[in-house]
């Protein structure tokens, strides 16, 4: 059984870290996952750019492009993609093709990432 | 992370919007301060043991407020406080009652307190010195090491400016949508402003300075996350976040210039990068145009290129035509100057710097650019000329040396060599 951790923390907090203060949490979370590399058990990593650069392209008949995030709390997070695009553009046109194949209501978030670990699993 | 570390992380994020509030119920800023710091006394010595309040913004303002208004009860009956143990103790109802408090009122408070800051009574260099003290929550020590002024000079000018706010008549109520704007472009300015101040230090000044472009980032951030829908907010925070991106390449060891066709790429920072470059694409969806924005867009293209010769300087012209008309500046035309030298040519741009001569007399970069034109249109002359008036005027010594290299790679000066 594979299991998705997502890291949830005060953007208000981490974003006023100093670059030491983050680059300590980082190297100690990479104790960690280089623990779990060794054991085969890890997979994708991620670390997204704050919610600020986030795009939300809520579902519809016709998706509506917002500036996100304003996903609502009684929305709980089902699962992610990790898509290549070009462009912005490109990655809502990407959201869109799902908003329209999956039109409850809802809506898909885009975060940039800002680090990616294809990770070590299936080797 | 400690628990010290953390609490220290979770004060200075939670600073704005606490001494916000706290400066709408005094309408003081010093009884704004003096309350925001007893609040953060009380958090060191409670959420070690009781946690990390959920909204330490509202626990501040809450147990910051409840502070200043004991102390004037204890002042008006001269009765003892309760020990300090008795109040911990009511920790549960504190909280409680902190997260009722309204959070909606946190965007015009952080709004007026960074207002305040920048009141057009004020010369730049005090907004950005009280925004430092009062919104950041800098020390003064390290306010007056990043403007090379003495610890007590430094004092007097923000207690000074502090004097002046408090004589003007500042309005405390929330602003309405168009005095809004205003204040939204005033403050847009101030964080422009000090993140300038860190970024116009020369190299060996760079290490003290740099904090000050970290700071404007970080109130850039947090301006954005209090109006997360305004183009031009994304816009300037895309801008410093490249801007900055390039810190690591812009001096060498000896602290001298790097320009940036010369500049190591890779010692650019990809993660800031990538930040602006999401934050210029999201903002120009919005399709309102503004100064931060076009000159975060070319600062994209510079990011884009992995090497100087894959710029878009036809791009990058047409962006500073666009800031030309929205924002008309001999300063914005010297700068347009540098892409049509790379599109049409160095003759073409000298005739367009011509007419800016008069009004640029003073400015280093002006002859600093002339004198580059005139080198690669081998008129050495001219260049030495151009380059002899740039020493002159330059700013900084780092300045002065990066002229003199042009200046060595200039063929010898014929009356030189008569000596």
């Amino acid at each position: 059984m594979l299991y998705a951790i997502l890291c949830y923390d005060s953007e208000d907090v981490v974003c006023s870290w100093t670059k030491e203060q983050d680059a300590a949490a980082m190297a100690r979370l990479g104790v960690v996952q280089r623990k779990l590399a060794a054991e085969g058990r890890l997979g994708p990593v991620a670390r997204l750019l704050p919610t600020t650069a986030a795009t939300t392209v809520r579902k519809g008949a016709e998706p509506l492009v917002i500036d996100g995030p304003f996903a609502e709390t009684k929305e709980q997070l089902l699962g992610f993609y990790i898509v290549e695009c070009e462009s912005l553009d490109q990655a809502i046109g990407t959201a869109g093709d799902l908003a329209r194949a999956s039109s409850s209501s809802g809506a898909y978030e885009i975060r940039p990432l800002a680090v990616f670990r294809p990770g070590d699993l299936g080797a | 992370m400690t628990d010290l570390a953390w609490i220290d992380a979770a004060l200075t994020a939670a600073r704005p919007q606490a001494l916000g509030a706290l400066l709408r119920y005094f309408r003081d800023l010093d009884a704004a301060e003096e309350a925001f710091q007893e609040a953060c006394l009380r958090a060191l010595g409670n959420w070690p043991r009781n946690g990390p309040p959920r909204d330490p913004a509202a626990w501040l303002i809450f147990v910051g407020r409840n502070a200043a208004i004991d102390q004037v009860r204890h002042r008006a009956r001269r009765q003892p406080l309760p020990p300090d143990e008795l109040i911990s103790d009511l920790e549960d109802t504190e909280s409680a009652m902190a997260e009722r408090l309204d959070g909606s009122h946190y965007r015009d408070d952080v709004l007026r307190l960074l207002f305040i800051c920048c009141h057009p009574g004020l010369p730049a260099t005090q907004q950005i010195a009280l925004a430092l003290r009062i919104v950041s929550g800098l020390p003064v020590r390290r306010i007056a090491r990043a403007f090379l002024v003495g610890e007590s000079a430094m004092e007097q000018r923000i207690t000074r400016a502090k004097a002046r706010i408090a004589g003007a008549d500042v309005p405390f109520e929330a602003p309405g949508p168009v005095e809004r704007a205003e204040r939204l472009a005033a403050v847009s300015a101030m964080i422009y402003l000090v993140f300038n101040e860190g970024y116009s230090a020369a190299g060996d000044d760079t290490s003290r300075r740099a904090p000050l472009c970290d700071e404007a980032i970080r109130l850039a951030r947090l301006l954005l996350r209090l109006f997360p829908a305004e183009p031009e907010i994304m816009g300037l925070t895309a801008l410093l976040l490249l801007q900055h991106s390039r810190a690591p390449a812009r001096f060498d060891a000896a602290g001298g210039v790097v320009l940036l066709e010369d500049q190591v790429r890779t010692l650019w920072n990809r993660e800031m990068i990538a930040e602006g470059l999401a934050l210029i694409d999201k903002a120009m969806r919005h399709r309102r145009t503004g100064p931060y924005q076009v000159q975060a867009a070319i600062a994209a293209l510079h990011a884009r290129a992995s090497r100087p010769e894959e710029t878009d300087w036809a791009q990058i012209d047409l962006l500073y035509a666009t800031l030309e008309r929205l924002q008309p500046s001999p300063v914005v035309t010297l700068n347009r100057s540098v892409a049509v030298a790379k599109t049409l040519g160095p003759e073409a741009a000298l005739a367009l710097i011509g007419p800016l001569e008069p009004r640029l007399s003073g400015y280093f970069h002006f002859f600093g650019v002339k004198g580059a034109l005139l080198m690669q249109l081998g008129r050495a002359d001219d260049a030495r000329c151009a380059f002899g008036q740039a020493i002159a005027l330059a700013n900084t010594a780092a300045e002065a040396a990066h002229i003199r290299q042009h200046l060595d790679r200039l063929a010898p000066d014929p009356d030189q060599k008569r000596d």
